[in-house]
């Protein structure tokens, strides 16, 4: 049997009468979607080629292009949607795992948006925060110390190393192999201007960027790429990386047509073949294993910087976290499962894990009534969109939010969850020389920059709403925030109450 | 109708304090005289009164006091006490009856050392102990409700203006060398005697005008130390939290002031390096006690009284010192009724902790 043709879900349309037949389109599609018809003098385009990245639509320069879900369709049923019988036939023709990039797209339920922020009136002031400092700034790290003086009686500085930020937001982890140069370019040079810190993901440390190690978290997975002294050196804090929010429960995958040769000397593999991150870390099969790896990097860095465990939000994650939280890592980076990836088995990024809000806020409860809640941060990721996520995310506790797939849009990244074939045409999850020059670092970072800053007026304008001038009275107050639309057990788990209450 | 501590009720307030730092003993009558003047900054919801030096006979014995709902309440926490503590006097706290204050419940005053068999098994100081005590009588005796536990110092509240209250708790019999007052506008109340201020634990009081949009951030964070939030009060967590500065983690007053109304990091960073250091420690070692919106406050504790502003001074606070006494109130009206004449007075900066001590603090008189 031949196979299957299945139409595209999204159609290319063009108007005629605008086109010009430049061919822009053509050159700038890695998809190789348009062509010109010499006979015809004029362009076509093949859709079923088309990833919708709406490269195409932002370049053309007549806008003649648009695109258009298709309303070619099966014979309507509620259970058997057209994505899930087209499933179906590629892999009855291939055999293979269904693969996919970025974050959870089902309609499992938002609870960011079914959180409502507070306001101060009449009992108690809102501050402008054009007239009164409004202060952003975090330390990450243990707050739990002996209280120590010295021969004049002055405190001294018994505290753990931490981590300063300018404002609750961090870059997430994305590696390089993964993310283009110019992308990793863009983050390093925007932690530094903003005084926050970006992540290096998984795949080394390109030394280009050791020059951004005061901004730089380095990350220790499972594969243990390019992790050698000189990774461990430049840097501010390390993170060990046991699970990931959009695909919790197995390893990383980076195909190896993404491992061109500084891909290779970075990650320190064989270029052109397939980098394969274990599902596990084979020396830690158990919480005393994960003690180990913690203090032997804390002994390889003198104990002067913080080390941060990443967890994927699953089921049992709050009994994980206090276990952490006793092991020895200074911060916890919680992902949720509409987190990003590069490429996920498409079946486990939509039906492994769960969603952060509930996560977060178990964790926090938990560490709490266990009263170890000051022996570790929270950094909580996996989809915070806005600054009013980030506004509710603190709210229930976090410390701090690191954003991925809210950077990449901000790169020009258009999420259409391609990743993974390498074909990036905005220049980001490429490696090709040519769509990789697409991406102007000195554009990009600024982009980077503009969006953190205005997220952080935004964080002001909201504190300042409620009466608080400086971030950390919002961590954990949940009384500034309400649900609407929740269960009894929702708002349980969430620790807030319901609108009206 | 909810009942105090299980909704939480924002409200707006006057409080005035005095302390004679040579350590001769005034009445309450002046605080009386000082709060009335501020009537309208309470709505006849709760008031109450803090003096310290007023059972010398008593000093080394920590004075109880309580509210009880019925006789099965007090019955259970007599019990409670007996098994906990050596009782030196036990008695109904004398009151005067006015139209003014109704629906009282019976309240009582116990002079208590703890049992030194109990204390010694328990490894706790006698502070923890105590304070524990206070806790499990408070979150676990339904009816009972211990209001002051401090030593030679002692809380007097109830539903009312507080002028009246004064009254009625007979202050003008109480001398004492330092004195706080407060009057309640809370927006709602449901009339419950334990929700007026001060609120007190062990020799803390904390009189508080003010409503702080910190309040949740700062409850969950002292609920891990084991201090229970019952009442949901602004005031109640500030006083757990001076407990926990103050007597728990050994830090100074003016760390303490540091710590709930730090300088802006701003201001931080124009400081001489060396408090540059200890600022920026106390803001990294104590991010969940810092205390936002307003807030003007009088700490008593044996020996003194500090008035500490929110960091913006969004609530009045005037303080004054004539001769050995020193003064602190919302408005200057109501120090200038009770003191003409003074050598000095001025608004303390936002987040500026002022403190006035008994020139000898161990030997007052």
């Amino acid at each position: 049997m031949e196979p299957l043709f299945i139409y595209p879900e999204y159609e290319v349309v063009r108007d005629e009468a605008r086109c010009i037949a430049c061919r822009v389109c053509e050159r700038q599609c890695a998809n190789e979607v348009h062509y010109y018809d010499e006979r015809l003098g004029k362009m076509l385009a093949d859709s079923t080629k088309c990833v919708n990245c709406h490269r195409c639509v932002c370049v053309c320069p007549t806008h003649a292009l648009k695109i258009r879900k298709s309303d070619d369709t099966y014979k309507v049923n509620a259970n058997w949607e057209n994505s899930t019988i087209n499933e179906v036939y590629r892999q009855a023709g291939t055999g293979g795992v269904l693969l996919s990039s970025m974050g959870n797209p089902k309609p499992y339920p938002v609870y960011w948006d079914k959180l409502l922020v507070n306001a101060s009136q009449v009992t108690n002031p809102s501050i402008d925060p054009l007239r009164e400092p409004m202060e952003t700034t975090v330390y990450l790290g243990k707050k739990s110390a002996k209280i120590e003086r010295d021969a004049n009686g002055r405190l001294r500085d018994t505290l753990a190393p931490q981590l300063k930020l300018s404002t609750p937001i961090m870059f997430s982890a994305m590696s390089y192999g993964s993310i283009s140069y110019n992308a990793h370019e863009s983050l390093a040079r925007a932690a530094q201007e903003l005084g926050i810190y970006y992540n290096t993901g998984e795949g080394g440390l390109h030394r280009d960027f050791y020059q951004y190690g005061k901004n730089t978290i380095v990350q220790v997975a499972s594969g243990r790429f390019g992790v050698f002294a000189e990774y461990l050196e430049n840097n501010a804090a390390i993170e060990i990386k046991m699970g990931q929010g959009a695909k919790p429960g197995i390893g990383g995958h980076l195909p190896g047509e993404k491992i061109s040769d500084e891909v290779s000397v970075t990650r320190m593999i064989p270029k052109g073949v397939d980098a394969i991150s274990p599902a596990p870390h084979h020396d830690i099969y158990s919480i005393e294993d994960l003690r180990q790896l913690i203090f032997s990097l804390k002994e390889a860095t003198a104990y002067k910087k913080p080390v941060i465990v990443k967890i994927a939000a699953v089921h049992n994650v709050a009994a994980i976290a206090s276990g952490i939280a006793r092991s020895g890592a200074d911060i916890i980076a919680l992902d949720g499962f509409r987190g990003g990836t590069g490429a996920a088995p498409t079946r486990i990024r939509d039906n492994v894990g769960i969603p952060i809000e509930l996560a977060l806020a178990a964790i926090d409860a938990r560490l709490r009534q266990e009263g170890i809640r000051d022996d570790v941060s929270l950094v909580v990721a996996g989809s915070i969109r806005s600054s009013a996520d980030l506004v509710k995310a603190i709210a229930l506790g976090a410390d701090a939010c690191y954003i991925g797939t809210a950077a990449l849009l901000a790169l020009g990244c258009h999420l259409c969850r391609t990743c993974h074939s390498g074909k990036c045409n905005w220049g980001i999850a490429t490696q090709r020389p040519e769509l990789v020059k697409r991406l102007n670092p000195d554009v990009g970072y600024k982009r980077l920059v503009n969006l953190v800053h205005a997220w952080t007026h935004e964080l002001q304008e909201m504190m300042g709403g409620m009466g608080i001038n400086s971030v950390e009275a919002l961590r954990g107050n949940r009384l500034m925030l309400r649900g609407v639309g929740l269960t009894e057990k929702e708002l349980s788990i969430l620790g807030v109450r319901h609108a009206g209450e | 109708m909810i009942l105090e501590g299980q909704e939480r009720i924002p409200s707006g307030c006057a409080i005035t304090g005095v302390i004679d730092r040579s350590g001769n003993p005034m009445s309450g009558e002046d605080m009386i005289r000082s709060i009335a003047v501020m009537h309208d900054r309470s709505n006849g919801l709760g008031g109450g009164f803090a003096g310290y030096g007023i059972y010398p006979d008593y000093k080394d014995f920590y004075a109880f006091h309580l509210f009880y709902d019925d006789t099965f309440a007090k019955q259970q926490t007599e019990e409670f006490l007996a098994r906990h503590f050596e009782i030196a006097y036990a008695s109904e706290i004398q009151t005067h009856k006015i139209p003014e204050i109704t629906n009282e419940p019976l309240i009582y005053r116990y002079f208590l050392s703890p049992l030194r068999r109990k204390l010694e098994s328990s490894h706790l100081d006698e502070g923890e102990y105590t304070a524990r005590c206070v806790n499990r009588i408070n979150a676990g005796i339904t009816g009972a409700y211990v209001f002051s536990s401090g030593k030679n110092m002692g809380i007097f509240k109830a539903v009312g203006f507080p002028e009246d209250v004064g009254r009625f708790y007979r202050l003008d019999e109480y001398f004492g060398y330092s004195w706080t007052c407060h009057g309640r506008y809370p927006t709602n109340t449901p009339g419950w005697w334990g929700g007026a201020h001060p609120f007190g634990l062990l020799e803390y009081s904390v009189v508080h005008n003010g409503e702080i949009s910190s309040y949740d951030a700062n409850r969950r964070h002292m609920e891990m130390f084991g201090y229970q939030c019952t009442l949901q009060t602004d005031t109640e967590v500030i006083a757990y939290i001076f407990d926990y500065l103050l007597r728990r983690k050994g830090l100074t007053l003016t760390e303490a002031a540091h710590v709930i109304a730090p300088s802006f990091w701003t201001t931080i960073a124009n400081k001489s390096e060396e408090e540059r250091a200890q600022e920026t420690l106390l803001r990294k070692m104590f991010p969940s006690l810092l205390i936002t919106g307003p807030f003007s406050i009088i700490l008593g504790y044996t020996g003194g009284l500090m008035a500490l502003n929110d960091r913006l001074k969004l609530r009045s606070m005037v303080v004054a010192e004539r001769g050995d006494r020193a003064y602190i109130a919302s408005e200057e009206a109501a120090i200038r009724v009770i003191r003409p004449e003074l050598d000095k007075i001025r608004a303390p900066a936002g987040g500026e902790p002022v403190i006035f001590e008994l020139y000898d603090r161990n030997g007052g008189k």
